[in-house]
């Protein structure tokens, strides 16, 4: 920030208006703002001041027969250095350098660059903007809304508790209490079309009737929430959790499900939602386990409470809440997944190498046991995250470095282990026969190795400057579809192929 | 003869301060205020002023609030609170000490020093 004036965005002909003329003042003082709102401790209150001051001062020099665009440079100029005024600003109000999440969104910095909005809740935003004047569900991004539905989202799980659902009803059914509310948020929020807001009912429908209906087989080896379940009903109700975020999804892109970027967005809420959502179950938990701490030493037992009232109203609520904060901080705060993708792909990518080494040299992952495909399918979700979500913050134009090779390595990493895996696993099956979960992991891991071995080849044509980002980033976006089919087919194909077993 | 930073910096609080004591007032009128009474002397860049307002404001020493000026142009206005006037009073008992001590140490006829220095012994 070196220069001390702003740059007026074009020497314009200002003989040819003569003085005086508005607009030339006008577009001179919105260039001036602009330039001074790149600072964050500077916010749009200070520059109304400021800008008073500026025309004040303007006025006075047109008075002593000044023309406009020269009483306002005088202007300007008098009102001194643009780093030294931002300096004093950040000397006084240091707090602003750490972005702050305002929940009234009056005073929030940058909130009246249009640029830096979704389009799709630019009316709500701007009625939050307008602060009092909005009505109170419309104020704090909707606060009130949310808060409504996770409230809702917990009743709705507390009275399943409270009839008496046994555990299966709940591996069934949990997502299909709780995410209809996240999907009616984000219909609230961002407005999708009609013909959206029926797919993703019809989703739920469908998912609903299907999982309740199938005739799953009462005796079983697994188990999942403290009860006997058939392979085929976990595998469903998993399918079924993929599958039915996935059609919030839809409600999320506002209609736009096709646009690339729009799948990358709710790939980015996705992320932020669960950085979020972790953290929230942490500290509910530090706080519940502190509460019945205190309560214990007076000999006032409040578990039970925790357990039947809390624990069910909370969960599914900050799913909720996790939601609206993730849309609250979008523009406030850094987002938390791709640093941590920062953080831990080097990591990772040396674990991967140490295992491609562990594996050649021991040569017994032949040998291994069944669990390790599902490990693998987990290997391979882990990279495929790292790679996503350093994607979803890259700067599409920013010339290929360390970080993108270090990406191609640990790819190529992964499919090598992923191949030996796959050798020994497919080599046996002929010994065990298909059951319905080594063939679901074998799906998976067939669909992430197919979206990974395209995926590094991509990211080295990147790397020689022969594919331009977006490909990437399209490749996987585009992929989408395929997790969702692979998840519809574990929720309506697999449980009658299997027996229901 | 311009009067150097440090000094400028001294003194803007009790200066601001005390014009704020004659009546609530905004940021340009003070600027206005401070270049009439010290015949242009003691001057800062514009801006300035303003970080200087809002550290009085978040100290308590001041109030602010939004008006429309006589054109509709919206001007923050600041206001003396009773804070303000107590630090005010503080300021000027510390001020009328380092006066009086200038003053002696500078008498109006120079003092001995300074005739020595300027040769009139």
């Amino acid at each position: 920030m070196a220069p001390e004036t702003p740059r007026p965005a074009a020497p314009t002909p200002a003989d040819a208006h003569g003085p005086g003329a508005p607009d030339e003042l006008g577009a001179l003082v919105a260039s001036w703002r602009a330039w001074m709102q790149r600072d964050d401790a500077v916010n749009r209150a200070d520059l109304d001041e400021l800008e008073s001051h500026l025309l004040d001062r303007v006025d006075a020099l047109r008075e002593v027969g000044l023309h406009d665009d020269e009483a306002f440079l005088v202007a300007v100029k008098r009102l001194g250095a643009v780093d030294e005024l931002s300096h004093e600003y950040a000397r006084v109000h240091s707090e602003r350098l750490w972005k702050q999440l305002v929940l009234d969104g009056e005073a929030e910095p940058g909130a009246a660059d249009p640029g830096a909005r979704a389009g799709t809740s630019d009316a709500l935003d701007r009625a939050d903007a307008a602060g009092g004047r909005a009505p109170f569900w419309k104020r704090a991004n909707g606060l009130a809304v949310a808060l409504a539905l996770g409230v809702g989202a917990g009743l709705v799980v507390t009275a399943a508790t409270l009839v008496g659902a046994d555990p299966a009803f709940f591996l069934r059914n949990a997502t299909l209490l709780v995410l209809p509310f996240l999907a009616a948020w984000f219909v609230w929020r961002h407005r999708p079309p009609m013909a959206a807001v029926l797919a993703v009912a019809g989703a739920f429908v469908l998912v609903g009737v299907v999982l309740n209906v199938f005739p799953w087989a009462s005796l079983s080896a697994a188990q999942a929430f403290g009860g006997a379940v058939a392979d085929t009903e976990l595998l469903a109700s998993l399918g079924a959790a993929v599958a039915l975020w996935l059609m919030t999804g839809v409600a999320y892109s506002a209609g736009r499900w096709r646009s690339s970027d729009a799948r990358m967005d709710f790939v980015r809420f996705s992320g932020e939602w669960l950085v979020y959502y972790v953290l929230i179950a942490l500290v509910g938990g530090a706080l519940s386990a502190l509460t019945i701490g205190v309560f214990s030493t007076i000999d006032v037992d409040v578990a039970w409470f925790f357990g039947r009232w809390v624990l069910p109203c909370a969960i599914p609520g900050a799913v909720l809440v996790a939601a609206w904060l993730v849309d609250a901080k979008q523009r406030v705060i850094e987002n938390i997944a791709p640093v941590l993708t920062k953080v831990f792909t080097p990591l990772f990518t040396i674990m991967l190498i140490a295992l491609v080494v562990a594996a050649v040299l021991q040569w017994n992952i032949v040998d291994a046991d069944r669990e390790l495909l599902i490990a693998f399918d987990l290997v391979l979700v882990v990279v495929l995250g790292l790679l996503v979500y350093s994607y979803s913050s890259r700067d599409p134009l920013q010339r290929p470095g360390w970080f993108d090779r270090i990406q191609l390595v640990m790819l190529v990493a992964a499919l090598v282990v992923d191949v030996f895996v796959l050798v020994a696993m497919v080599g046996r099956t002929g010994e065990f026969g298909f059951s319905p979960n080594k063939t679901a992991s074998l799906g998976l891991n067939l669909i992430l190795l197919v979206n990974l071995a395209w995926a590094a080849w991509l990211q080295l044509g990147f790397l020689r400057g022969r594919e331009p980002f977006d490909r990437l980033e399209r490749w996987q976006t585009g992929y989408l579809p395929v997790y969702l089919a692979w998840a519809a087919v574990l929720v309506l194909v697999f449980p009658p192929v299997f027996d229901f077993a | 003869m311009r009067i150097g930073k440090d000094l400028v910096a001294a003194a803007a609080t009790p200066v601001v301060l005390g014009i704020l004591a004659e009546g609530e007032s905004y940021g340009y009128a003070i600027l206005q205020r401070i270049t009439a009474l010290s015949g242009g002397e003691l001057e800062w860049s514009d801006g300035m002023l303003y970080p200087l307002l809002h550290r009085l404001e978040r100290l308590g020493h001041v109030r602010a609030e939004w008006r429309h000026s006589d054109t509709g142009r919206p001007r923050k206005h600041y206001r003396l609170t009773e804070q303000g006037a107590g630090v005010l009073t503080e300021q000027r008992r510390q001020w009328s000490v380092v006066g009086e001590v200038l003053s002696k140490v500078w008498p109006d006829d120079g003092g001995p020093r300074m005739r020595l220095a300027f040769g009139e012994v």
